[in-house]
């Protein structure tokens, strides 16, 4: 299971002020805590800054790998953001995202195949947001054909099924869960990828919504999730479901977390 | 007859009772403007108040907004010449590239609980296609709503085009999505800004001069 720490985000608004205020320790300090906790990569994300996003994303890179020795998933929708950020980094980044609007893919492929990476695909459709299992397999089907097709390597696809609230249609959870089933079925060797926290919108005690959210979507074969890795429940939760699910040989990575602290008993 | 029932129904978004007592009023001979404004909008203003508040959530909002809908189903009939009086109108979208439509339509359900004529343009809604609404649709509102940091300048390109046609000082602009802040709201030039579904009902009230 991948770990892509989400912390680093300006809609935060602690995140927001230590990027205007240039506050190198601060985001460093977010990096390292997410690295301490386990993650793979850390997201950075500059998409409030509409006219600074490029320049703010890429003191982020600079500033999280001079904290961490960790690849990031570079987190924007503007293919000029990714371009600039690229070149700042170290090591195979994961680009997040491409989709198939086609201004979005058009512009995102040539970034995606003139750099080792990684890279999240959403499964948008073209003119309208996902609904059903059956939409979000055709896009995610689409997206690994095309891409597969331009070179990059299934095992670097990343498909992220577009995780939508429950509060507003209760069919939203279970279009996610079947997607992922059926797309690691047809396409083995590709991986899936969520963020959990769309899923709890709109309700109360978010963070179990999540958790369980978590556990379900690991059953169906998610192989990447997005989230905070410095929620200890939440860690715990994914190291346990992990170990049910036959992927943590001699119990080895759950004793461990338990053995340093990282999950205590309750 | 007092509507405590109805608003008690339209609140917990009991649709079976809501449409009773609804039809309930207009057998009694209460008009259909009065049933509307201090039964279902007055509920619907208890239902925004407590989802502002955190007291309830999405679900039962989205509840309470549908029961309201088909009480108005029940009561259009009655209104003479289809005189029903809304606060205003307002149109509403997800801007141009943009095809977010959640938030969007949330506050879209809560304006028209609150009493506003809302004319819904979808998503991927082009400046120039916003502009031809508001001259057809005579609005004195316009919400845009923007999930992408890549959309977002499709807001202020909106508020060009309202000026560039003659319609900016006839018409209010609020905005909002999840990347969108009040600083960019003032950027831009809008007049308004709502983090969220509750508080797009509050300001398009102190928009209208209505609070």
């Amino acid at each position: 299971m991948l770990i892509v720490g989400e912390n680093i985000n300006t809609s935060r608004r602690r995140i927001s002020e230590a990027v205007e205020n240039q506050d190198a320790a601060f985001i460093g300090q977010v990096a390292k805590s997410q690295a301490d906790a386990g993650a793979h990569f850390i997201d950075v994300n500059a998409g409030t800054f509409v006219d600074r996003e490029a320049e703010y994303l890429c003191w982020l890179v600079k500033t999280v790998q001079d904290a961490v020795d960790l690849p990031l998933c570079l987190d924007s929708p503007s293919p000029k953001a990714l371009s600039e950020a690229i070149k700042h980094h170290r090591g195979e980044p994961m680009i997040n995202s491409i989709s198939l609007e086609k201004d979005r893919f058009d512009e995102m492929l040539p970034i995606v195949t003139a750099h080792p990476c990684r890279v999240v695909a959403l499964c948008m459709a073209e003119t309208a947001m996902p609904v059903t299992i059956e939409d979000r397999v055709q896009a995610g089907a689409e997206l690994i054909n095309r891409l597969t097709s331009e070179g990059v390597a299934l095992e670097n696809i990343y498909i992220d099924p577009l995780v939508q609230p429950v509060s507003v249609d209760t069919r939203m959870g279970n279009a996610v869960l079947g997607a992922i089933k059926t797309i690691m079925n047809d396409f083995p060797g590709v991986n899936t990828i969520c963020g959990l926290s769309n899923i709890s919108f709109g309700l109360p005690a978010r963070r179990f919504i999540n958790r369980t959210f978590l556990s379900l979507c690991m059953l169906q074969g998610l192989s990447a999730a997005i989230l905070d890795p410095t929620d200890k429940r939440l860690m715990a939760n994914l190291l346990s479901a992990r170990m049910i699910l036959g992927k943590d040989e001699y119990c080895g990575d759950f004793i461990d977390a338990y053995q340093n602290g990282i999950i205590n008993k309750e | 007859m007092s509507y405590q029932t109805l608003l008690d129904a339209v609140i917990k978004g009991d649709i079976k009772t809501a449409t009773e007592e609804t039809l309930k009023a207009v057998d009694a001979g209460r008009n259909a403007q009065d049933i509307l404004d201090q039964g279902l909008i007055e509920a619907m203003n208890i239902v925004g108040d407590k989802f502002s508040k955190g007291a309830i959530f999405v679900p039962q909002m989205l509840r309470s907004a549908k029961t309201m809908q088909e009480c108005v189903e029940v009561l259009k009939p009655h209104f003479k010449e289809n005189a029903m009086t809304t606060k205003g109108n307002i149109v509403l979208g997800t801007v141009k590239g943009d095809l977010h439509d959640i938030g969007k339509n949330l506050v879209g359900m809560m304006l028209e609980g609150a009493g506003f004529n809302i004319i819904d343009l979808g998503v991927d809604v082009a400046p120039e296609v916003f502009v031809d609404k508001i001259k057809e649709a005579k609005a004195d509102v316009l919400g845009m709503s923007a999930l992408l940091s890549t959309t977002m300048p499709s807001m202020p390109l909106t508020i060009k085009a309202l000026a560039d046609s003659g319609l900016r000082d006839t018409v209010k602009v609020i905005i909002g999505g999840a990347p969108v802040t009040r600083k960019y709201a003032e950027d831009i030039g809008a007049d308004s800004y709502a983090p969220d579904a509750g508080s797009a009902v509050l300001e398009a009230k102190k928009l209208f001069n209505l609070s």
